[in-house]
């Protein structure tokens, strides 16, 4: 009788590595209220998605799942392969909250160590990493003084630093640009295309179909906790729009007849601007005509391709800042 | 103008309904509590404690000691409460008394001297010679010098209750009834009798007379000699007392304001983002609840060294740093404690104020910080133990005013810590709340 010999196990194929964030079916109910209904996607390394959406579409709330400060009812996240919530995926992740949080009778060098510690660094890798924030945030000159007395924009840099002091391989910003004058969202842009170019993997929440268009490899677009479409910008325009343009146009005259004839040509009335598809720019003549003949005075007309605003409204039937 | 501001300020009010409700609760708790202590008819004396060491055991001592258990105002206690299953305890000595008096368990203790059957009354007649050089036996009043109330009382209520009239017109009746019954007195016994009447009126008469008495000596009927066996030597009886309650008080203010920071944090997100770092509740709360009870134990700290500074407080003795240390800790623990507890319970900044102002205020009044709770009725005594100020309050009180040492202040720092652990827990259960939505 020979001798059991063992068998060499076979060497497992050898896996990818794990996604930075797989979102699967997720569901979170606040009372009669589903904020975030059934969302299910992934994020690739060094991609910057874009959640584009209304207030209230439930995208801090997807947000704040994939951060664990919410606990879903149903579904789960993983980041890096590890469940949301976990230790793991907490040292992986770099959350930039809507709110400032920050402590406010500190100084700006100082937020950025208290949090620095909070995420474990200290000694030379916690001054690097200091160093490294208010650097990128543009404060260095500004490291001394209390976040109190930061203009808006600043404490948004701030708030944006404070996110990535840990180095984060995934970084979720929520609405990094609420309430920040043009200046400093210019500021703020280059300061995550800074980050982009670096490799980071990215998810920016945002209302603002310019940012999104801007700064996202793919935006998804949400909306009553749900992701109604998903791509890149181009694809979701040609997606919904084909190659069609879109005619803007405003007239003088009675509100019934602007609303009868938008109907009759198929277009859309959005307060007093009449908004029409059309597959050529021949097309805008006989429109202009037509109205002429339905007692319409034009007052001013443009053409424009369809952009992600139009892309909701075509979705949704509503506008994004509705 | 004006009734648009009003408005507004009345919206704002009514949005936070639990400060609203406070607002309102505040002043009648307060005023239920203040007339609890010192308003109710029922109960506005406090009993107080007494132990009788009768060492004469004579006929009058023994009346006495029971003239004295039937006073209202009085608790007599001549031993120790009986424990189930053991022998009855013995009789209180002088020395076991004077320990009683020392650890704070009664305000007063009275030892009636061999002798004081013979001679019950304070002075005696100029014809009794063969006893003039010899002192009168005093009844000795063993008492707490903090307590400037408690032995006056007694001493008052002892002489109430050796003779509750005049002395001098109840001989006089005694006399008359005496003659009347015995068919007169001789010449010579009437004079006498006159004399020793004519003594008794001028003792009466006569303030100089009972200043006159050697010190620690009060005048009555009874001879009672004051001792204070616990503070006679102190600087100022009354500093450690009010150092300590006091101090616990605003302790307690500082513990809760500081743990609102918890709500500020909450409010800006901060606390979010804490939380979503490695930071877990549990150590976050822990975090919070050593710099608060550092915070505490600085504060307590500068406000005793202020009191050695101005007040002469007493602080630089080995034992005495060594039971500041120990009570400093636990009182500051238990504060912050307190602090968090509150801060987890309260929505927002407006309601934690109103809250901790109400619970910390009635602690305070409740749990002698305001006044001695040897002033408050017994009940009220009882209820100022579900206080941390009593506690604290208690335990520096034995350091400082009854000089006892550490080992003394395991059922204060015992309860301190206790309600320390207790609070931390509610506070880290209710916190939940903040942990995940």
């Amino acid at each position: 009788m020979s001798s059991p010999v063992a068998a060499i196990p076979s060497l497992p194929p050898s896996s990818p590595p794990p996604l930075p964030l797989h979102v699967d079916a997720l569901v979170k109910r606040f009372g009669q209220i589903t904020a975030v209904d059934g969302i299910t996607f992934e994020l690739r390394a060094g991609e910057c998605l874009g959640l584009l959406g209304p207030n209230g579409a439930g995208k801090s709330t997807l947000i704040r799942a994939i951060v664990g400060r919410v606990i879903p009812d149903a579904g789960r996240a993983e980041v890096f392969g590890s469940p949301a919530a976990s230790s793991a995926a907490r040292a992986l992740l770099g959350w930039v909250p809507q709110e400032l949080a920050l402590y406010p009778r500190l100084s700006a060098s100082e937020n950025l160590q208290a949090f620095g510690r909070y995420y474990g660094l200290s000694g030379k890798r916690l001054e690097h990493a200091v160093l490294w924030c208010l650097r990128w945030a543009a404060l260095e000159d500004r490291a001394g003084e209390l976040v109190r007395n930061l203009s808006g924009g600043m404490k948004r840099r701030l708030n944006m630093a404070a996110g990535l002091i840990h180095q984060p391989k995934l970084v979720l910003m929520d609405e990094p640009t609420v309430g920040v004058d043009p200046q400093s969202r210019n500021r703020i842009f280059e300061m995550i295309e800074t980050l982009r170019d670096q490799g980071a993997t990215i998810i920016y929440t945002t209302h603002y179909m310019e940012e999104a268009e801007r700064l996202c490899d793919r935006v998804a677009i949400v909306d009553h906790g749900r992701i109604i479409a998903l791509d890149t910008n181009e694809a979701l325009v040609r997606g919904a729009f084909g190659s069609s343009s879109q005619v803007l146009a405003r007239f003088d005259g009675a509100p019934e007849t602007l609303a009868a004839w938008v109907a009759e040509r198929k277009g859309r009335l959005v307060g007093t601007t009449a908004e029409f598809t059309i597959d050529h720019p021949t097309q805008i003549a006989g429109l202009l005509e037509s109205a002429s003949a339905a007692g319409l005075e034009l007052v001013d007309v443009s053409l424009r391709r369809p952009n992600l605003e139009s892309v909701f409204l075509h979705l949704t039937g509503r506008e994004l800042r509705d | 103008m004006i009734l648009p501001i009003v408005r507004t300020a009345l919206l704002a009010l009514r949005r936070d309904r639990a400060a609203f409700a406070l607002s309102f609760v505040l002043p009648i708790a307060f005023f239920s509590i203040f007339a609890a202590i010192f308003g109710s008819h029922r109960d506005t004396v406090p009993s107080i404690k007494v132990i009788v060491v009768d060492r004469d055991q004579s006929a009058a001592s023994r009346q006495l000691v029971s003239a004295l258990e039937r006073e209202g105002s009085l608790k007599v206690y001549t031993h120790s409460a009986p424990k189930t299953n053991e022998p009855p305890p013995a009789d209180y000595t002088a020395a076991t008394a004077e320990e009683e008096v020392k650890s704070g368990n009664v305000s007063v203790a009275l030892i009636i001297p061999h002798g004081f059957g013979d001679h019950p009354i304070s002075f005696r007649p100029q014809s009794d010679s063969s006893d003039s050089s010899q002192p009168v036996p005093a009844i000795e009043l063993l008492n707490d010098a903090s307590d400037t109330i408690a032995p006056q009382m007694v001493a008052g209520l002892l002489q109430k209750t050796a003779m509750t009239a005049m002395p001098s017109v109840m001989a006089e009746e005694g006399m008359k009834l005496s003659g009347e019954n015995l068919g007169g007195f001789t010449p010579d016994q009437q004079k006498r009798i006159n004399d020793m009447l004519a003594k008794i009126r001028q003792h009466q008469n006569d303030p100089a007379a009972a200043q006159n008495a050697p010190s620690g000596f009060s005048g009555g009927i009874i001879a009672v000699k004051n001792r204070a066996v616990v503070g006679e030597n102190k600087n100022n009886p009354m500093v450690s007392f009010y150092a300590a309650g006091i101090g616990v008080m605003f302790l307690l203010f500082t513990a809760s304001g500081a743990a609102g920071a918890l709500l500020d944090e909450a409010e800006s997100g901060a606390l979010d983002r804490v939380l979503s770092s490695r930071v877990t509740m549990t150590s976050l709360l822990a975090g919070k609840l050593v710099y608060n009870t550092l915070l505490a134990f600085t504060q307590l700290t500068v406000m005793f060294l202020w009191a050695w500074a101005v007040f002469k407080l007493d602080l630089f003795t080995p034992w005495h740093v060594a039971g500041f240390l120990v009570m400093g800790l636990s009182s500051a623990l238990a504060v912050a404690s307190f602090g968090l507890l509150l801060a987890s319970i309260c929505r927002t900044r407006a309601q934690l104020g109103a809250l901790s102002t109400l619970v910390i205020l009635m602690m305070s009044s409740i749990g002698g910080s305001m006044f001695p709770r040897f002033l408050m009725s017994e009940s009220m005594q009882k209820a100022g133990l579900f206080t941390i100020n009593a506690w604290a309050i208690d335990g520096f009180t034995k350091v400082f005013w009854r000089d006892l040492p550490v080992s003394e202040l395991w059922p204060q720092v015992g309860v301190l810590l206790g309600i320390a652990i207790a609070l931390f827990l509610i506070a880290r259960r209710i916190a939940r709340r903040w942990e995940y939505a």
